[in-house]
C-alpha cells in the first residue's frame, strides 16, 4: 500500500472520477404500467461509476491520445500486417442497412448481407484457389482450431483413427501448438534448415501414419518464402496427412501464387491483416477458413448458399447451408459480420491487378529497408525475403544490450517497434514487416532511426537502456504487475467506504 | 483504387537499392507454373464507386431502425447506443492500434481494458474479469477448459442445461469434440419445464463444470443459489452465462455463488451488425486466475513512478507457452470491450438501472397483453427478465412471415431447437420498444390467428 501511495496517477481511472448522483445518460419513463419485481432475485446493489457525458468523453480521449496507433505513424510490427485501414471502410461497416439488422432475421430480409457475405465467399476462394469458404471462424487463432478439427474429422470419417500427432515447424505462431492441444493432439515441432525452410529431410523422417498433418506458415514468420514448398506438401500428403496453411502471411501472395494451387489443404484469411479491416486495440478480428474439395462438407456451419434459384424475376434466394459432415458451430450467428464488410470493400476496391500489387510493394517495401540495414543488422537467413524479415538487435561491440532496448529505443524516434523476440529460432529477434502502404519517405526515416540506435548501442548504451524517454510513459515493473495482481479498479470494501 | 503510396521514380529507386530490375524478380522462390496467376474478381472500384456499390448492398436488407419493429432477442438484442459510444470508438488511436504488446505507447488501450475488466467484475458480482473473448458462445466453452484444466483432466463429466442457448450449446459440443468429455443434462425434461432442479440427479464426484443460463434461454429467471450449493459438495464449478443488462437489476451471480459468470456483452452498446463483431466476458474469482484464458490487464508502475498498466500472468497464453497455453486465444474484442466500457461509465449506477427497468416492465406488460389474446397464452409462469415464450396457434414461421409484412420482425421459433416446443415463440422487448408498438404487434397477432 505504501508503494502505491507514492504513485503518481496520470489519469484517474473511472472509479476514481465518479461522484455521487451524476449521471451520464437518462432514458425516458416507462410509458407501460409498471410491474412488481420478483424482490428475492434483485441485486442489492449495483456498483457501477457516476460520471457526466462530458467526463466520460474527455477521460476516454485522454486515455486515447497515450496510445500509439497506425494513423500516428509507421508500425512495422512483424506477422501483424499494420497495414493502413481505409475510411471508407468504417462508413460502410456503420450503413445502417447493415449495421442495425439482428442476427435471426428470416433470410428474405437480409439478402444484402446474405449477397455480400456469398459474394465474399467467392472471392476469397479465388484469391486463394480454395473450393470453398466458411466466414465463421472469429480471429485467426479461431481459424486454426476449426482448421484442426475439420484435418481431425476428415480422417476419422476414413476411420482413420490412428493418428494424433500434429506436426508444426519451430518458426511458428504459439497459435498453432496451442491449437492443436485444444483439440488433444500432441504436438510435434520440426526444425527449419540453414537457409529458413523446413528441414525436408527432418520432416521426411517423421510423416508416418500417425501424423494429422502440417501446420505451415508460408512465407514463413522469417518472412521467406520456401524454397520446397511444393516437396513439403507432396511429404505430408504421401503419408496421409493434410496440409494446413497459417494464412497470417497471405498479404505478400495476393496475386502472386494462391495457396490451394500450391497443394495447400485448408487454411484461415486474417481479415484484419490481409485485408484492412482495423485491429482495434487486439480484435476484433476475423478468420475465415477456406478448403480443397474434399474437405467441403466438413466446413463449420452454416455456411452462405443459395437455397432457392431464381424463377422469372426474382433472383436466386440466398440462405444458410448446412455441409453434409460438418464439425459443427464454432461461433454464434454468422461471423464477424461488421468486418466481412469492411473487407469485403476493400477487396472491391482492389481487383485483381490492385490485390498483386499490394503484394508487389509490401515484398518491395521489406527488401528496401533490410537493404538499408545491410551490414548494420544480421540479419540470419539473408535471401530475398517476402513481406517481413527477422533481424537481430544485438551487436558483439554493445555487450548487454538486447533486441527489446532497440524496440524501446525506437519509441523515441516516433515509431513504433518491430515485433521482437519472435520467432523463436532467432536470437534477440525484430521482426520488421513495413506493409504496402508505407512511402519511401517513412522507410528512409526508419532505417535512419535503426542505423542511429545500432551506433549508440555502442557508444551511448544508456539511452538505449533507459528508453524510451519522449514517450508519456517509461519501461513497466512487469514483476509488481504479476506478484501483486492488482486486475481491478474496484474492490468491494473501497465502494462501500466510497459509496 | 489502392493505398500504396509509391511514384514509379521512388519504386524504380527502392528497386536499384535492392539490386533488382523489376517487381517480379521479388518472387522467384515462387513455382513458376503458379506464380502470378490471373483472378478472376470484377473490376476495380473507386471509393466513390464503393460507397455507392456498398450503400445498395445494404438496401438489400430491412432493418430494425428504419423498417422494421423488433420483438427478436435470443441472444442479440435491440438497445439504444448512446452517441458518444461511437463517437468513442471512432477515436483511431483506439481502433488502429495493435495489440498493447508495447505497454509504455498503449497505455490507453491497456487502462480502458483495465477499467472495461472492473466494470464487468462489479456487474457480475466476481472478482476478476478477463480482456475479452469472442463471444458469449465462445466465452462459455472458455469455461469448460478452465474446469478441465483445473481438475487436471480428471474429471471429465460436464452438466449442461437445455436452457442455455441452442448455438453456445452447438460451439462447446464442437470445441470438445476431440477430447474425452461427456456432457450430460442437454435433454429436455419430458415436462418441458427445463428446471434447474432437474439437473440435480446429474451431479456427481466426476463433475467438472455445471452450465446455466440467467435469465435462461426462455428468459426466465431462476435462483442458482441451492444448485450451486450442491455441485460445490461435489466441489464441481458452476458457470452461469448471463445477460449483462438484466444484471443491472437481478441478483448477481456472484451472490448465488457461482465460480465462472461468461456471456454475450453485446447489449453493452454494440451495434446488432448482423451477428457481429460482439463481445464474450468472462469473470470468475481470483483462485482461478492461472487456469482463465484469455488476456489479462493488471496495474503496476513505470520507472517514474507513474500508476500504469501492463499485460500480465501472460505465461498461461500461447506466445509463449505454445501447445501448453490455457487457450490458443490470441486476438479477442478489444474495441467491443471498449464500447462495453464506455457505455457501462455513461450509464452508470443509475443509468443502467433505468434500462434494465424498462425492459422489465415493458416486456411485462407486453407479456401480459399478448397472453390475454385468444388462441395465445404464456408458456411458463416462472419469473422472467425482458424476454418470454409465448404459445401460438400457427406455426411461429407462418406468423413471423405475417409479421413481417406488417413490419414486425416477430420472436424466435423455438421449436427448431426444441421438438416439444413446437408452436412456441420467444419474443424479446426492450426500451427500445414503445407502448404502442406493444399494443400493434397484438393487433397483429389476433389478427393472423384467424387468417
Amino acid at each position: 500500500m505504501s508503494e502505491s501511495s507514492i504513485m503518481k496517477i496520470v489519469e484517474p481511472n473511472i472509479y476514481e472520477l465518479s461522484s455521487a448522483g451524476r449521471t451520464g445518460i437518462t432514458f425516458p419513463l416507462p410509458d407501460v404500467p409498471r410491474t412488481e419485481f420478483p424482490a428475492s432475485l434483485l441485486r442489492a446493489d449495483l456498483p457501477l461509476p457516476e460520471l457526466a457525458e462530458v467526463d466520460v468523453i474527455r477521460h476516454y480521449i485522454k486515455l486515447s491520445k497515450f496510445n500509439y496507433s497506425l494513423d500516428d505513424g509507421f508500425y512495422p510490427l512483424g506477422s501483424c500486417t499494420m497495414k493502413y485501414n481505409p475510411k471508407i471502410n468504417e462508413d460502410t461497416a456503420r450503413l445502417p442497412g447493415f449495421a442495425c439488422t439482428h442476427p435471426l432475421q428470416p433470410v428474405e430480409s437480409v439478402q444484402g448481407n446474405l449477397a455480400l457475405m456469398y459474394q465474399l465467399q467467392e472471392w476469397l476462394k479465388e484469391i486463394s484457389g480454395f473450393k470453398a469458404v466458411s466466414l465463421q471462424p472469429a480471429a485467426g487463432a479461431h481459424g486454426e482450431l476449426t482448421g484442426v478439427l475439420i484435418m481431425r474429422a476428415y480422417h476419422a470419417i476414413r476411420g482413420d483413427t490412428k493418428r494424433n500427432k500434429m506436426l508444426i515447424p519451430d518458426s511458428a505462431h504459439g497459435t498453432n501448438p496451442a491449437s492443436s492441444s485444444m483439440s488433444g493432439l500432441e504436438v510435434l515441432q520440426v526444425p527449419s534448415d540453414l537457409r529458413g525452410n523446413v528441414d525436408l529431410n527432418a520432416l521426411r523422417a517423421i510423416c508416418d501414419e500417425t501424423v494429422v498433418g502440417l501446420m505451415l506458415t508460408n512465407p514463413n514468420t522469417l518472412g521467406l518464402f520456401d524454397e520446397h514448398i511444393e516437396d513439403i506438401i507432396q511429404a505430408v500428403h504421401a503419408c496421409g496427412g493434410l496440409v494446413y496453411g497459417d494464412g497470417a502471411n497471405l498479404n505478400a501472395l495476393l496475386g502472386i501464387v494462391r495457396p490451394g494451387d500450391l497443394g495447400f489443404d485448408l487454411m484461415h484469411f486474417n481479415l484484419h491483416k490481409t485485408f484492412s479491416t482495423p485491429h482495434g486495440g487486439g480484435g476484433p478480428g476475423s478468420g475465415p477458413v477456406g478448403v480443397s474439395e474434399k474437405l467441403a462438407d466438413f466446413l463449420p456451419a452454416p455456411i452462405i448458399g443459395i437455397i432457392e434459384e431464381s424463377h422469372s424475376e426474382h433472383p436466386p434466394l440466398l440462405g444458410f447451408i448446412t455441409p453434409e459432415k460438418t464439425i459443427g458451430r464454432v461461433k454464434a450467428f454468422h461471423g464477424h459480420f461488421g468486418m466481412l464488410v469492411r473487407a469485403y470493400t476493400y477487396i472491391a476496391m482492389h481487383g485483381a491487378d490492385g490485390l498483386r500489387q499490394i503484394a508487389e510493394y509490401a515484398v518491395l517495401n521489406a527488401n528496401y529497408i533490410k537493404a538499408r540495414l545491410k551490414g548494420i543488422f544480421t540479419v540470419p537467413f539473408d535471401r530475398i525475403c517476402m513481406h517481413e524479415f527477422v533481424a537481430e538487435g544485438q551487436w558483439a561491440d554493445a555487450p548487454g544490450i538486447r533486441a527489446l532496448d532497440v524496440a524501446k529505443r525506437l519509441m523515441d524516434y516516433d515509431f513504433h517497434p518491430p515485433t521482437n523476440y519472435f520467432p523463436l529460432i532467432v536470437h534477440e529477434a525484430l521482426m520488421i514487416e513495413p506493409t504496402e502502404t508505407e512511402n519511401k519517405g517513412t522507410l528512409d526515416a526508419f532505417s535512419d532511426a535503426l542505423v542511429k540506435i545500432a551506433e549508440e548501442a555502442s557508444s551511448r548504451p544508456e539511452l538505449l537502456k533507459e528508453a524510451p524517454h519522449k514517450t508519456p510513459f517509461g519501461r513497466m515493473d512487469e514483476v509488481k504487475a504479476a506478484r501483486e495482481l492488482v486486475l481491478c479498479c474496484w474492490l468491494p470494501e473501497d465502494f462501500e467506504q466510497k459509496g | 483504387m489502392t493505398y500504396i503510396p509509391h511514384s514509379p521514380q521512388e519504386r524504380d529507386a527502392m528497386l536499384a537499392a535492392i539490386g533488382l530490375k523489376n517487381l517480379a524478380e521479388l518472387f522467384k522462390d515462387v513455382p513458376e507454373k503458379h506464380r502470378f496467376p490471373a483472378l478472376r474478381l470484377p473490376p476495380a472500384l473507386t471509393e466513390m464507386e464503393a460507397a455507392i456499390e456498398l450503400g445498395e448492398l445494404s438496401l438489400g436488407n430491412e432493418n430494425v431502425r428504419t423498417d422494421l419493429v423488433c420483438f427478436l432477442g435470443a441472444g442479440a438484442y435491440n438497445h439504444y447506443i448512446p452517441a458518444a459510444v461511437d463517437h468513442i470508438l471512432q477515436r483511431s488511436e483506439f481502433y488502429t492500434a495493435y495489440t498493447p504488446y508495447q505497454p509504455e505507447i498503449s497505455q490507453g488501450t491497456l487502462q480502458a481494458i483495465f477499467e472495461y475488466q472492473s466494470l464487468i467484475a462489479a456487474l457480475t458480482g466476481m472478482e476478476v474479469s478477463n480482456a475479452s473473448h469472442y463471444d458469449g458462445a465462445t466465452a462459455v466453452t472458455e469455461a469448460i477448459n478452465m474446469a478441465y484444466a483445473q481438475f487436471h483432466g480428471k474429471r471429465t463429466k460436464i452438466v449442461l442445461s437445455p436452457a442455455v442457448h441452442p448455438q453456445y450449446r452447438a460451439v462447446l459440443r464442437t470445441y470438445t469434440q476431440d477430447l474425452r468429455l461427456t456432457i450430460a443434462g442437454d435433454l429436455p425434461s419430458p415436462d418441458l419445464a427445463f428446471a434447474p432442479q432437474s439437473l440435480l440427479p446429474l451431479l456427481d464426484e466426476n463433475t467438472a463444470l455445471v452450465i446455466v443460463q440467467y435469465p435462461d434461454f426462455f428468459g426466465r429467471i431462476h435462483d442458482f443459489t441451492a444448485l450451486i450449493e450442491a455441485a460445490h459438495s461435489r466441489s464441481a464449478l458452476v458457470c452461469i452465462a448471463a445477460n449483462p443488462i438484466a444484471l443491472g437489476l437481478l441478483k448477481t451471480p456472484g451472490e448465488m455463488g457461482a465460480d465462472i459468470v461468461a456471456g454475450e456483452g453485446q447489449p453493452l452498446g454494440i451495434p446488432l451488425s448482423y451477428g457481429g463483431p460482439y463481445l464474450g466476458f468472462f469473470a470468475t474469482r481470483k483462485q482461478y486466475i492461472h487456469k482463465m484464458a484469455g488476456r489479462l490487464v493488471g496495474e503496476t508502475m513505470d520507472n517514474r513512478s507513474q500508476r500504469a498498466y501492463v499485460l500480465t500472468l501472460t505465461a498461461r497464453e500461447q506466445h509463449i507457452k505454445r501447445e501448453r497455453a490455457t487457450s490458443n486465444i490470441c486476438t479477442n474484442q478489444g474495441l467491443m470491450a471498449l464500447a462495453a466500457a464506455v457505455y457501462l461509465s455513461l450509464l452508470g449506477k443509475s443509468g443502467l438501472r433505468q434500462v434494465a427497468e424498462l425492459c422489465y416492465h415493458k416486456a411485462h406488460y407486453a407479456a401480459e397483453k399478448l397472453g390475454r389474446i385468444k388462441g395465445y397464452s404464456l408458456c411458463f409462469d416462472a419469473p422472467f427478465f425482458h424476454e418470454f415464450a409465448l404459445c401460438c396457434p400457427k406455426p411461429v414461421a407462418e406468423i413471423n412471415a405475417h409479421l413481417l409484412e406488417h413490419g414486425f420482425l416477430g420472436g424466435y421459433d423455438l421449436g427448431q431447437d426444441y421438438p416439444g416446443l413446437k408452436n412456441y415463440m420467444l419474443l424479446a422487448v426492450t426500451e427500445m420498444n414503445s407502448k404502442d408498438e406493444i399494443d400493434a404487434l397484438a393487433e397483429i397477432l389476433e389478427e393472423v390467428a384467424y387468417v
